[in-house]
């Protein structure tokens, strides 16, 4: 067993076909699968279902995926940051389908686990329980949603180890844990990939067992809102 | 005269109590952040996956790693903890968020909100917004008492599609502050010089008003 690829196109080899589904973890550009994206788009894998809580902006990210059309339906909850996107989006080309942030969260979650469904209060009577199916506990209306899963999940984390454990860095970390575990196949890339023992176990995120391959990447980490307050006035200058 | 951003802001300060944690929406509600009493342990949630928010960083200290829910680059505290999007909304789901201050395009007097989606315009998503309001336990609403074009956004029914049913506690706007309780609008409190006659002109919901006002 060998888990430990070259470089993303070898990671994703064999893996990739028409019309699949895929699940990118990242929240914004924060902890996006940089290197797996960019080898997804140079594969020229066509009418993929992508599950992600964004899709990139217009030159990064899933946006890359969007620019050359690879993308048929994006199951996401907010995709404000992306002018291509809403010019598909309003022309009929892609299909969208929002999922309350939470929710979306939690069917990867489900799906990793194998519940094939589960009841939330997020969105009754609202759009989204529309045709969904209702039931009342303790005195409170819920609806039900169901478990997502993928062909293929790719996740980012910052340090991993050949056996596939994953440790992830700060607000990084948001949806790649669940998505890891609901892929078919998932493929980890990683800031820094260490032998086994180096990481403390006390300490690993997702554990090996639900990564199948795993890649050292090159990480440009875009900034989309880039926020400061001003440096106190040194009392020396 | 009417408040200002900040001062409704202020306004929404006066909500937090001592040991709550709580989730800030974009926009004025991000400003209650400065508004926290000197004194008091407040624990700011980001949703992506972040208790105990700090700042935003000095320039050259930016963090790709480190944003909130806004996609704005923030630092973090001593106390801070980092957990998975499912934790996070695990959290709020679960009613162990005491307060959740946002903006809105409509409220109703029943506490219906709405504030994700216009129809015909380009809909950019639910984000957080639905989980927020069905699982924290208490909803503040800020926003402008009424829309630019002079419309009233507090209503009797919201005709926008729904973020959330009969789950608005509170809203603080430019001319006051209003409390929904058991279905119930009630005008609690007046920003200086404005009238109850001027909100009335300026509100379409139906609401009473507190005693001494």
């Amino acid at each position: 067993m060998q888990k430990v690829f070259t470089d993303a196109a070898s990671a994703l080899e064999g893996l990739l076909f028409d019309d699949m589904t895929i699940m990118a973890g990242g929240f914004g550009l924060c902890g996006i699968p940089e290197n797996l994206i960019m080898a997804l788009h140079d594969s020229g894998t066509t009418g993929i279902t992508a599950i992600s809580n964004n899709a990139g902006v217009d030159d990064w990210g899933l946006g890359l995926l969007l620019q050359t059309r690879q993308i048929k339906k994006m199951i996401s909850s907010y995709v404000g940051e992306n002018k291509e996107f809403e010019r598909q989006y309003l022309s009929g080309e892609l299909e969208l389908e929002f999922n309350p942030q939470g929710t979306l969260a939690e069917r990867c979650r489900a799906g990793g686990a194998g519940i094939p469904a589960f009841y939330t209060k997020t969105g009754v009577g609202t759009l989204v329980a529309e045709g969904k199916e209702h039931k009342d506990f303790n005195g409170e209306t819920y609806i039900m949603e169901t478990g997502l899963v993928a062909d293929v999940s790719l996740v980012k984390a910052w340090k991993g180890d050949t056996e596939g454990n994953l440790i992830y860095r700060k607000t990084a970390r948001n949806f790649n844990p669940m998505m890891a575990t609901a892929g078919k196949v998932t493929v980890a890339e990683v800031e820094e990939l260490v032998e086994p023992g180096v990481l403390d176990p006390d300490h690993i995120h997702t554990p090996g067992i639900f990564v199948q391959r795993i890649i050292v990447g090159q990480h440009e980490k875009r900034i989309e809102q880039r926020t400061t307050r001003p440096r106190p006035a040194t009392a020396d200058a | 005269m009417a408040w200002t951003r900040e001062q409704m802001a202020e306004r929404a300060a006066q909500e937090l109590r001592d040991g709550f944690y709580v989730n800030l929406g974009i926009g004025i509600p991000t400003l209650v952040a400065n508004f926290i009493p000197e004194g008091m342990h407040v624990t700011l949630q980001s949703e992506n996956g972040m208790l105990g928010m700090g700042p935003f960083p000095y320039e050259g200290e930016e963090d790709p790693d480190l944003i909130n829910a806004g996609k704005q680059t923030i630092t973090e505290l001593p106390q801070t903890s980092y957990f998975s999007s499912a934790d996070s909304f695990g959290m709020v789901r679960g009613g162990h968020i005491d307060l959740s201050i946002l903006g809105a395009m409509q409220v109703a007097q029943n506490g219906d909100l709405a504030n994700w989606m216009i129809p015909g315009k380009m809909v950019k998503g639910m984000g957080g917004a639905m989980d927020l309001v069905a699982g924290v336990k208490r909803v503040v609403v800020i926003m402008d008492h009424n829309a630019r074009d002079g419309s009233p956004k507090l209503l009797k029914a919201c005709d926008l599609p729904l973020t959330g049913q009969g789950v608005v506690d509170m809203i603080i706007s430019d001319v006051g502050v209003f409390e929904i309780k058991e279905g119930r609008l009630t005008l609690i409190q007046l920003a200086p010089d404005v009238t109850v006659e001027d909100v009335k002109e300026r509100t379409e919901a139906d609401f009473t008003i507190a005693e001494g006002l």
